[in-house]
């Protein structure tokens, strides 16, 4: 009985630390790292009281993000990755990825990590221009990016990712095209190009705010976007998300694949988010209360919500619509109850008329101009 | 009659009217401060975030003055704006007196002057007062002097008071009792009431507020409407103390309510004359006036499918605002509608708030108009107050429009600036006099066309807040009219024409588009937007199309967040009409009015 089994979960586990904090972020992070013992005890602990609730779950990916993962110790990730396998059922072939910052790992750990069943890594290089990533208020130079994806490389991993991020102030096409060219030396498997989003509680939004440097404008924003996606897939990269580039469709990220389909996913760790059922709840973004409640056997729970038929459909639409695969109105019809040519024929064959989406068959895909407008097309 | 006091309370806006009536009604202890609520007077909800005064209410303060005696005060609040000119000045005829509230750190200003007016001419004894003397930046001498050289009056009579801190509220009260009169009247005499405002009761119907001048009324009498010639039984008489008292009955002098099975507003007519039918008095009260509608514009539902709804609000609406008219209307842009009369542009603006708030409808305002007169070539005249219904140029023989005479009083030094305004509005014979030195009074003959629409913002702005303004409708006059459409599109939307006059058509046509292209957020199509008079395009704007507009990110917990967003973006488009492919908003229809120098 198909229809029993639950789709393959996915698992995310945050770790919240970073030696400092970036110019442009504004994810969860702590910079205290005489913090990391007790977030480990809170973590082991929240693994003890999930485990129960997703015993029925079988998982194929496993993320390791933040923060900086790459601040922990290799008996640290050992650990963790020691007590996840024993606590939930990780398929065999399970996609087990890591984010590291360029500057913490030499080979060593690289091939440490290799060894430890990690068998993706994701390196962020941002640019391998110094001066962009002085801007950008990172700790490592591009001669560390260089260093680390090919150490990387040299590990073992053959499941390679770099972010990277682009249409900073003042950067020139042919500037970005040099960080592309040099990141695609490496041949990595997957590419998350990011365009930077100014965030008003971030030391680079203050510095804007203040006037400092003017953002690009729309026009240029566009020419970025379109001229990135041309560049990489004449290189022999997929578009398959907004932001992301895999060699080939078996190199797209398996795990962020499952927050784009409602697929269900486990999120441990401050911050976290998790969904299920219709259900998304998140943790504490505070590692205080996060350790706190943990530590009192409860679930460290910041907020949760009960998705809607609707808000589900909605949610349906606008992920998909980011995504180069679109929807699928059979599988729209049959997960979430709805006609979407019946809802939204009129407007979807105008978008189409004006190249924006392609309906063909049982699905509607964002062209790249489409994709380049996708907030605006969630709006129909 | 003797213990009876009329009187009404003037003042500029913000001056504290509606603190010093709360004072009052708190000093007489007609309520206690546990069911005391801020601004009592003014309790819809509107009134109390605009700070101003839209229905007239009335309220019956028992008094023990000094003298031992217990005295009746009935106050009459007044609405605070040019267009319910004529309610106020119903109001002030049912007083003897006024209190002329002067904000004692703002000193005397163009309303405070312009209500001084208002009830010299109604003869009322003024009692000035000074408010506001807690504020540090109080300064009552210059007040004190302002009050002796611009409003030529007595500065001793003046008494001081703070409202907020509800210090000096006894003095004000003993001056109300010694210094307005008593009422005059003659108890035996025929009927004459006058009638200055009139609510509407969901249980007792209309609830007619009135002044008796001369009779006595009572329950089972059989009452004439004098001018709308209308008879009914009265069922109730009464007072208003905080809530309606009822009594045998009502004498000359006195100011309370009667109840006599008027099913609306509308069959009331405010400032007409309440008598017996079988003992009349001889003439009517004087001063009634017809108020008649002078803007139009039609309301549509944004959601086709609220037409029911909204026709259900405007009726229920139009039961408590005799003002207010409608009728069935259509849009070829739009759908179903109705066609709505307005006293004015802020008439216009509390009908759609309240449209809005109270039953929750979100609808659009068509273009605003003023009702022309067409003499067609086969000598037939036709009012035309939509311009979906202009006749077209080949029918026309003679257009006119109406014309008003607009009476400003500011200080000296705004002449320049306002002269200039009336003739940018087509203002013609102006005459000018200096009431008072430094004052001046400017009268202009203008198109009514030009001034409902944002005629008294700028008039406000360019005499910095120190003009008063007001109008009397004149008569028709030939005009040279034409109607300009707008086209979103290439498609033309009805309700975006507007008639206007020929010379400042291209003018109307630019702004219209520049307007527009201010107010219809980009889409993901270009839009073009063109201004035509006849088939000519005289004007035309672009809004460009998105380019980009993607979040870079949506992982686990950006969903949520994203999807929060899109919420509110999509219940913010649905308060958009779709015209074609193009979301317009509510406030473009009305946008399209206001001049540049507004921005």
């Amino acid at each position: 009985m198909m229809a029993d089994v639950p789709p393959a979960a996915g698992l995310y586990v945050h770790i919240p630390f970073c030696l400092s904090r970036c110019a442009y972020c504004d994810f969860f992070s702590i910079t205290d790292t005489g913090l990391i013992e007790d977030f480990l005890r809170g973590l082991g602990r929240e693994i003890e009281i999930c485990r129960a609730h997703w015993a029925a779950f079988a998982f194929d990916t496993v993320y390791l993000g933040g923060g900086t993962p790459s601040l922990l110790s290799l008996p640290q990730l050992e650990t963790i990755l020691g007590h996840i396998r024993q606590a939930f059922r990780i398929l065999p072939g399970a996609e087990i990825t890591i984010e590291i910052n360029p500057a913490d790992w030499g080979r060593e750990d690289l091939s440490a990590a290799h060894g430890l069943g990690i068998n993706r890594i994701n390196i962020g290089v941002q640019s391998t221009d110094d001066r962009a990533l002085t801007l950008l208020g990172r700790r490592h130079n591009a001669q560390a990016a260089r260093a680390a994806l090919k150490d990387a490389r040299a590990a073992g991993f053959d499941n390679l990712g770099a972010d990277l991020i682009y249409n900073l102030p003042y950067q020139s096409l042919e500037a970005w095209e040099g960080t592309l060219e040099e990141v695609l030396d490496f041949h990595p498997e997957h590419l998350s190009c990011y365009e930077l989003e100014l965030k008003s509680a971030t030391p680079l939004g203050r510095r804007f705010a203040l006037g400092e440097f003017p953002l690009p404008t729309e026009e240029i924003s566009r020419t970025f976007f379109l001229h990135t996606s041309a560049f990489l897939e004449a290189r022999g990269y997929e578009h398959y998300e907004v932001s992301n580039f895999a060699r080939g469709l078996q190199r797209a990220s398996r795990h962020n694949q499952k927050y784009w389909d409602h697929t269900p996913y486990l999120g441990l760790g401050p911050a976290a988010h998790s969904y299920a059922r219709s259900r998304r709840w998140w943790n504490h973004a505070s590692l205080t209360d996060y350790i706190r409640d943990c530590d009192q056997g409860q679930r460290p729970l910041g907020g949760s919500e009960e998705l809607s038929a609707d808000q589900l459909r909605l949610e349906a639409f606008f992920l998909g619509l980011r995504t180069r695969r679109g929807i699928s109105l059979e599988e729209y019809r049959r997960r979430w109850g709805g006609d979407l040519l019946a809802e939204k024929g009129v407007e979807l064959e105008r978008l189409a008329q004006e190249g924006l989406l392609v309906i063909a068959q049982d699905r509607v895909c964002p062209t790249l101009s489409g994709l380049a407008l996708a907030d605006r097309l969630a709006l129909l | 009659m003797e213990n009876i006091r009329n009187f009404s309370i003037i003042a500029h806006i913000d001056h504290g009217k509606s603190t010093l009536a709360d004072r009052l009604i708190l000093h007489t202890g007609v309520c206690d401060t546990r069911t005391y609520k801020d601004q009592m007077l003014d309790n819809m909800d509107i009134e109390r975030e605009r700070g101003i005064t839209i229905k007239s209410q009335a309220i019956t303060l028992p008094y023990q003055a000094k003298d031992g005696r217990t005295y009746r005060l009935n106050l009459i609040d007044t609405p605070g704006h040019v267009d319910f000119t004529y309610e106020v000045s119903r109001s002030l005829a049912a007083c003897e007196g006024v209190l002329l509230l002067i904000d004692a750190a703002q000193g005397v200003q163009a309303q405070t002057l312009a209500n001084l007016y208002l009830a010299m001419e109604h003869d009322l004894t003024v009692i000035p007062v000074i408010n506001k003397i807690d504020l540090p930046s109080a300064d009552v001498e210059r007040v004190l002097e302002q009050i002796d050289a611009e409003l030529a009056l007595d500065p001793d009579t003046s008494l001081l008071c703070s409202a907020k801190e509800g210090t000096g509220i006894e003095a004000i009260l003993e001056a109300i009792v010694e210094r307005v009169p008593p009422p005059v009247g003659e108890a035996k005499a025929p009927l004459a009431a006058l009638i200055f405002d009139a609510h509407y009761d969901p249980f007792r119907g209309t609830l007619i507020h009135c002044r008796l001048f001369n009779g006595e009324v009572k329950s089972g009498d059989v009452i004439r409407f004098m001018f709308n010639d209308s008879v009914y039984r009265v069922e109730e008489v009464g007072h208003f103390l905080m809530t309606r008292e009822k009594r045998e009955r009502l004498s000359a002098g006195e100011v309370g309510y009667i109840i006599a099975g008027v099913k609306t507003v509308s069959d009331v007519s405010i400032g007409d004359t309440i008598t017996h039918e079988d003992r009349p008095c001889q003439a009517p009260l004087p001063g009634f006036k017809e108020v008649k509608p002078v803007v139009f514009a039609s309301i549509y539902p944004i959601a086709s499918d609220d037409y029911e709804d909204l026709a259900v609000a405007l009726e229920k609406y139009k039961l408590n605002d005799a003002a207010f008219i409608y009728e069935k209307d259509s849009s070829v842009a739009l759908g179903q509608g109705f066609r709505c009369g307005f006293l004015g542009l802020l008439h216009l603006d509390i009908v759609q708030e309240r449209l809005e708030r109270e039953y929750d409808l979100s609808i659009i305002l068509s273009v605003p108009s003023v009702r022309y007169r067409f003499t067609l070539k086969d000598a037939s005249v036709v009012y035309v107050d939509n311009p979906a219904h202009y006749p077209g140029v080949m029918k026309i023989d003679k257009s006119e429009e109406p014309y008003i005479r607009a009476t400003m009083m500011m200080p000296e030094r705004y002449i320049g600036a306002v002269m200039t305004l009336c003739m940018e509005r087509r203002g013609v014979n102006s005459t000018m006099n200096y009431p008072s030195p430094g004052r001046a009074e400017l009268i202009y003959e203008m198109p009514l066309a030009e001034v409902v629409y944002d005629f008294y913002d700028r008039f406000k702005s360019v005499t910095q807040g120190y003009g008063s303004y007001d109008y009397d409708l004149i008569d028709y006059r030939e005009s040279q009219l034409v109607l300009l459409d707008i086209l979103v599109n290439g498609e033309k939307v009805d309700a975006l024409s507007q008639i206007v006059h020929r010379e400042r058509a291209r003018a109307r046509g630019v702004q219209a588009c520049d307007r527009l292209k201010e107010e219809i957020p980009r889409q993901m199509y270009k839009i073009a937007i063109q201004g035509a008079i006849g088939g000519e395009i005289i004007s035309r704007s672009t809004i460009s199309a998105f380019r980009k507009d993607v979040t870079a990110k949506c992982y686990g917990g950006d969903i949520t967040r994203k999807r929060k967003l899109l919420e509110k973006q999509k219940k913010g488009k649905k308060r958009m009409k779709m015209i074609g492919s193009v979301s317009i908003p509510q406030s473009a229809f009305l946008a399209v009015l206001k001049s540049d120098t507004d921005s």
